[in-house]
């Protein structure tokens, strides 16, 4: 759907509840250099959620919503979790898969689009949750990468099943004990971005969503190398502090800390050669576009 | 033909779906009263009748045309604002007429502003906090409306008229189909021709809660 479309028919404007004409009037569809910048001063694509007090998953989707760069063009295919709670209140078209699907929805979705609109950008992100993306819909994951499908996948790391109340899963870091994982996690943490790696995604990005500025960039890039080459991965730590004996204020010094270079979140970033390639001349596009909107302020000016 | 009847409810938890019980879909042409097959201009007078009668009578707009999409929405958007018109100036002073949007399908729940708004999968909220006793749906999707329709059924006693661009909704106690601006205005027009002839209920009567 493009963005000309969205508009209240002016005969019943007036019975709209006012999230809806914000969102038509001060939303930033459409808007080039969108990003989280835009959070506070315009209409956001999420509405209140429906998550815990202080949860960094909020903050994530916050930052994400922001940095899409083609929202209105987007279609975010979710699966079973905590996601799915808040996906209600995005305004973003989105699909909810069944638990572990997503990926395989996505791969199909994301070629009905291009046959439905040839000539026309339309982006597929997939967002979903530890289990869903690694444990139950490993499969369907690795086979889209392998078949070099050309959408994102988000995944939210926060090292268990925090939906259903706190078990093991594969990317829970190893030893760590849960409210239903008593023994302790025997294994070490499944190294997910090195298999996106091996399996063919063209971009990788372990990281922590601390920094609005950086989860920005991450998606953005993300989001156009799988537009032009193929599947891009990220992995985001999200902790559920209810999970690991948290406070509501404490999930952002976690974030904080587990991204300390020794940390299981320190940044970590692979970018094919093709990729890069892509990036340094979207970089190079942007400078002119800056330049040029530079110039033509300071024209305007002097006029 | 099936002896089941399509009647204000609430019927129980979870009513069956009309159209498993026999009731079938007017053809081009028809509407259906209660799951009767009966003649437009038949329902045309009927449904009047029930909105001149509410105390509450409530018309539902959906996306399809709350949102321009195109030139007949924007019409069509235009035609429901005259059908509500219409109805405040033909209700006497005592009843209270509303117009609230079902502007999208999102299961917003627990969050719904049930004054301003109505949503789909959980549509006894908005009836229930305006005790709307009398509602006409247009303009939303059929699958949406066919939910809705069975959930008002099984939890109010709601008096509920779809407005049905395609083949009508057997959920419904009153159902049009081929919905167009005409079929609109010539129920804003049978209001009018009625106006004055149709006593409201009487002010004890329930109105959209469930016993």
């Amino acid at each position: 759907m493009s963005k000309e479309r969205i508009q209240i028919s002016e005969a019943l404007y007036d019975i709209m509840p006012s999230d809806y004409q914000d969102l038509v009037k001060s939303a930033t569809y459409g808007k080039d250099d969108r990003g989280w910048k835009d959070i506070g001063t315009s209409k956001e694509l999420i509405e209140q959620h429906s998550l815990c007090a202080g949860c960094p998953e909020s903050m994530a989707f916050r930052y994400i919503l922001a940095s899409l760069p083609n929202p209105e063009d987007t279609v975010m295919v979710g699966s079973t979790g905590c996601t799915s709670l808040v996906f209600p209140m995005v305004a973003v078209h989105n699909i909810h898969s069944l638990f572990g699907n997503q990926n395989a929805i996505a791969s199909g979705l994301k070629r009905a689009l291009s046959v439905r609109f040839p000539g026309r950008v339309k982006d597929v992100v997939v967002l979903a949750g530890d289990g869903a993306t690694v444990d139950i819909g490993l499969d369907m994951t690795l086979q889209a990468w392998f078949r070099q499908e050309k959408f994102t996948t988000i995944c939210f790391d926060n090292e268990l099943y925090a939906n259903t109340g706190g078990q093991e899963s594969g990317l829970m870091q190893k030893g760590f004990v849960a409210k239903m994982a008593p023994v302790g996690k025997l294994f070490d943490k499944v190294r997910l971005p090195e298999i996106a790696r091996e399996s063919g995604c063209h971009y990788v990005v372990n990281c922590t969503v601390s920094k609005p500025s950086l989860v920005e960039k991450v998606i953005r890039n993300a989001v156009h190398i799988a537009r032009e080459i193929g599947p891009t991965y990220l992995q985001l730590y999200t902790p559920c502090i209810l999970e690991i004996g948290k406070n509501s204020m404490e999930g952002l010094q976690e974030m904080r800390d587990s991204e300390k270079p020794t940390e299981r979140f320190a940044y970590k970033e692979y970018i094919s050669d093709p990729a890069k390639q892509l990036l340094a001349e979207l970089a190079a596009k942007d400078k002119e576009r800056k330049a040029a909107a530079k110039q033509l302020a300071a024209q305007a000016q002097a006029n | 033909m099936s002896d089941y009847r399509v009647l204000p409810g609430p019927e129980h938890f979870l009513p069956p779906a009309a159209a498993s019980m026999g009731i079938r879909l007017p053809n081009p042409g028809e509407a259906h009263i209660n799951g009767v097959i009966t003649s437009e201009e038949k329902a045309y007078e009927e449904a009047a009748r029930q909105f001149l009668m509410a105390k509450v009578p409530t018309i539902f707009p959906g996306p399809l045309v709350l949102w321009a999409w195109n030139e007949k929405a924007a019409k069509k958007a235009t035609a429901i604002r005259h059908l509500f018109n219409t109805l405040k100036e033909s209700v006497q002073p005592n009843q209270k007429p509303m117009l609230i949007p079902m502007p999208d399908y999102r299961p917003k729940y627990p969050k719904i502003n049930p004054e301003i708004e109505i949503n789909p999968n959980h549509p006894n909220l908005t009836i229930w906090h305006n005790k709307i006793d009398c509602c006409v749906f247009i303009g939303v999707h059929c699958h949406q409306a066919n939910l809705s329709l069975k959930i008002i059924r099984g939890g109010t006693s709601c008096y509920t008229i779809a407005m049905c661009a395609q083949a009508g909704h057997e959920d419904a106690m009153l159902s049009f189909r081929d919905a167009s601006v005409e079929k609109i205005m010539l129920l804003a027009d049978t209001i009018k021709r009625l106006k004055g002839t149709v006593q409201p209920r009487l002010a004890s009567a329930k109105n959209g809660v469930s016993s």
